[in-house]
C-alpha cells in the first residue's frame, strides 16, 4: 500500500482528555501550515464523533475513488488542504457510528492505505479522546510512514492533566515521538472589562510538559470568536488575525514547523 | 466502502459470520462458530445484583469535555446530602477514569471482601467505584481495545458489592462504542431509569449529541432530559455575561424542541466548578450561592422526581 507515501511529517493530536480542543487545535494546525505555504492533510479518525468535516464547511461531500484508492476531500478550491472523516461516509449528520473495536479499527487502516492522499508536506490526525482502539490502530497503520510524532492537547486543570499524563504513558509505549504540549482554552478575557479569569483553573500544561520532559508549545486562550468561526467552517487563521488566540496558534505552528523535523527524524 | 462491513447482521443472528457483509469482518470466524448467539451469563448475574438498586442513570454525552463526570459527581453529592439516600457512583471510562480526581478519592484501592469489591466510600452514603482505584500510579495507562474494556464493565456491574442502594449514577466516556454497548447490554436484565444527556451550546457538541440520543433511541434507553452545562460565563469582575460557547444554532434548547426532549436545564460556567473539582470538594459545598449551584440542584430535583414517576418493575421492555 503505497497511500501515504508521499507525506513527510505525520502528526498524531492526541489528549487522552475529551474536550480539549483536538479538533480544534487540528484544524487549526492545518489552516496555518496552509499559511505558511505546506500542503496539509488532515485524517479524522474520530468515528464516534467526526468534528472536522463542519470546521472546514465540508459537510456532506462525497468520497470518490481513484486508481490509487479514495479521494480524499479538498476542502478549498486550491486543494492545498484535503481530509478525510468517517463524517463523509454517514448517510445523515445524526447517524450514530456504533461500532465496537473491531470494525472501528478495520475502518482506520482502510483510511490509512487506501486513501491517495499525494505528495503532502504534513498529514495531521486528529483522534478521539482516550488510548484504545482507535488510537492503536492509528499508530499501527501508520508507523511504517515513520516520521511519526505527537501533539498533546491538555486544559488548564488537574482534572484534564490527570488524563493526558495517561495519553504520555501510551506515547512512551507505543514509540510515539511527543513534539510538544499545547494549553488550550488558558484564560478568558471579558470583552466588557479586559479581566482575564482561569476558567478552567491554571498551569497545567507546562506542569504536563515538565513531568513527562517535552517541550511546552504555548497556551491558546479562550475566544468565542474562535469557537464561531470553526462551527462556521470559517478559516479564523485568515479572519480573525487580531484575536488573542492567534498569536498563540501561530506561534505554536511555527514551533511544530521547526521542531518537528529534528525531533523525527 | 463496499469493503466496511455496514451490513453486520448482528452477533446474536442467525446470519453471524455468515452473510454477505460479513467477509473481511475480523470477527467472522467467531460469529460463524455460533458463540455470539449464547446470552451471556453475566447479565443474569448482574440483574440479581441490581436488584438492591432501585434507581440506575446512566449519564451520557457523545461529546468529550462537555462535564459528564463534573455532572454525575455533583449529581451523586447533591442525592447524598440527604443522609437517608444511598448513593453510588460508577465510572466506567476506562481510558480516562476522572472520577476518583473529582471525588477527592486520588490514591485509593479497592478492597475485596467475601461479597466482592467494596466501593470507595466519600461519605457513609456515597460509595465510588472506578477504574482509577485499580492503578497504581498516575501515569499508568489503561491501553485496552474493546473486549478487555468490556471485560471490566462486567466486573464493575458483577463484581462489586453496592449494597442498598437509591441510585447508582453511572458515569460513561465520550462516544457510541464498546464501553456505552457493554453498559447497556449489561444492565439489560435490571431496568436503567434512563439516561442524563449533557451537552455544551455548540453546534459542534450538539452535532455528537445527537448520535447519541440515535443511540439511546436503537437501544431504547428511555432520556431523562439534557442538561446545556458551560451554558453562559459571568464574569467576576463587573458581573456580565459572555457566551465562550455560542449556540450558534439555537443551543441545546433548539435540539430540544426538535428531537421533543426535555431540556433538564442549563448550567453557566462558573471558574469555582473547576477549581472544586481539582481540589476533589464539592461544588455545591464550596458556592452554596453560585447560579451554577442552583441550576444543578433545580435539575437534581427533576431526575428525582423522573425517577419517582417511573418506579423500577418486576418485566421491563429492554431487549437483551
Amino acid at each position: 500500500m503505497e497511500a501515504a507515501v508521499g507525506v513527510r511529517h505525520i502528526i498524531l493530536v492526541l489528549s487522552g482528555k475529551g474536550g480539549v480542543g483536538k479538533s480544534t487545535i487540528s484544524t487549526e494546525l492545518a489552516l496555518a501550515l496552509r499559511h505558511a505555504g505546506k500542503k496539509v492533510g488532515i485524517l479524522d479518525v474520530d468515528l464516534c464523533g467526526p468534528s472536522i468535516p463542519r470546521m472546514l464547511r465540508a459537510q456532506g461531500r462525497a468520497v470518490h475513488q481513484c486508481d490509487s484508492g479514495w479521494v480524499p476531500v479538498f476542502v478549498d478550491q486550491e486543494q492545498s488542504i484535503s481530509l478525510m472523516s468517517v463524517g463523509f461516509l454517514l448517510e445523515s449528520p445524526d447517524e450514530a457510528v456504533v461500532w465496537r473495536g473491531p470494525k472501528k479499527n478495520a475502518l482506520i487502516k482502510q483510511f490509512v492505505a487506501d486513501v491517495a492522499w499525494g505528495q503532502l508536506d504534513y498529514l495531521v490526525v486528529d483522534t478521539p479522546p482516550g488510548t484504545s482502539d482507535e488510537h492503536m490502530a492509528a499508530v499501527e497503520a501508520l508507523r511504517p510512514y515513520s516520521p511519526l510524532g505527537a501533539l498533546v492537547v491538555t486544559t488548564p486543570q488537574a482534572v484534564s492533566v490527570g488524563d493526558v499524563r495517561r495519553e504520555l504513558t501510551f506515547c512512551r509505549k507505543t514509540g510515539l515521538q511527543v513534539v510538544g504540549v499545547v494549553e488550550n482554552m488558558s484564560g478568558f478575557v471579558c470583552p466588557h472589562c479586559a479581566e482575564c479569569t482561569n476558567v478552567f483553573s491554571r498551569g497545567g500544561g507546562e506542569v504536563l510538559a515538565s513531568l513527562a520532559g517535552v517541550p511546552f508549545l504555548g497556551s491558546v486562550p479562550l475566544d468565542p470568536e474562535l469557537t464561531r468561526s470553526l462551527e462556521e467552517g470559517q478559516d479564523f487563521i485568515r479572519d480573525f488575525p487580531k484575536s488573542p488566540a492567534f498569536p498563540a496558534l501561530f506561534s505554536i505552528a511555527q514551533k511544530v514547523m521547526s521542531e518537528a523535523p529534528a525531533r523525527l527524524s | 466502502m463496499e469493503e466496511v462491513p455496514q451490513g453486520c447482521p448482528g452477533t446474536g443472528s442467525a446470519q453471524a459470520g455468515r452473510g454477505a457483509s460479513c467477509q473481511g469482518c475480523p470477527n467472522q470466524r467467531l460469529c460463524a462458530s455460533g458463540a455470539g448467539a449464547a446470552p451471556d451469563p453475566a447479565i443474569e448475574e448482574i440483574k440479581e445484583k441490581m436488584k438492591t438498586v432501585k434507581h440506575k442513570i446512566l449519564v451520557l454525552s457523545g461529546k468529550g469535555g462537555v462535564g459528564k463526570s463534573t455532572f454525575s459527581a455533583h449529581l451523586a453529592h447533591g442525592l447524598a446530602e440527604d443522609e437517608n439516600t444511598q448513593v453510588a457512583l460508577l465510572d466506567i471510562d476506562i481510558c480516562g477514569p476522572s472520577i476518583p480526581k473529582i471525588m477527592g478519592l486520588e490514591g485509593e484501592q479497592v478492597h475485596q471482601s467475601g461479597s466482592g469489591w467494596s466501593p470507595v466510600f466519600v461519605e457513609d452514603n456515597l460509595g465510588v467505584m472506578s477504574v482509577g482505584f485499580l492503578l497504581s500510579s498516575p501515569d499508568d495507562a489503561v491501553i485496552w481495545r474493546g473486549p478487555k474494556k468490556n471485560g471490566m464493565i462486567k466486573q464493575f456491574l458483577r463484581d462489586v458489592d453496592w449494597g442498598e442502594v437509591d441510585y447508582l449514577i453511572v458515569d460513561t466516556p465520550p462516544g457510541t462504542s464498546d464501553e456505552h454497548l457493554s453498559a447497556v447490554q449489561y444492565l439489560s436484565a435490571a431496568h436503567i431509569d434512563g439516561a442524563v444527556i449533557i451537552t455544551t451550546p455548540q453546534e459542534v457538541s450538539l452535532q455528537d449529541v445527537r448520535k447519541e440520543i440515535n443511540f439511546c433511541h436503537k437501544v431504547k434507553l428511555p432520556i431523562i432530559g439534557v442538561v446545556e452545562n458551560m451554558s453562559v460565563f459571568i464574569c467576576p469582575k463587573c458581573k456580565k455575561e459572555t457566551q465562550i460557547f455560542p449556540p450558534t444554532t439555537g443551543g441545546a434548547e433548539v435540539m430540544c424542541q426538535d428531537l421533543k426532549i426535555p431540556l433538564l436545564g442549563k448550567v453557566p460556567l462558573d471558574p469555582h466548578i473547576g477549581k472544586s473539582c481539582d481540589k476533589g470538594q464539592s461544588f455545591l459545598m464550596d458556592a452554596p450561592d453560585s447560579p451554577a449551584t442552583f441550576a444543578y440542584r433545580s435539575i437534581i430535583q427533576r431526575i428525582q422526581e423522573f425517577c419517582g414517576h417511573h418506579p423500577p418493575k418486576e418485566e421491563h421492555f429492554l431487549s437483551s
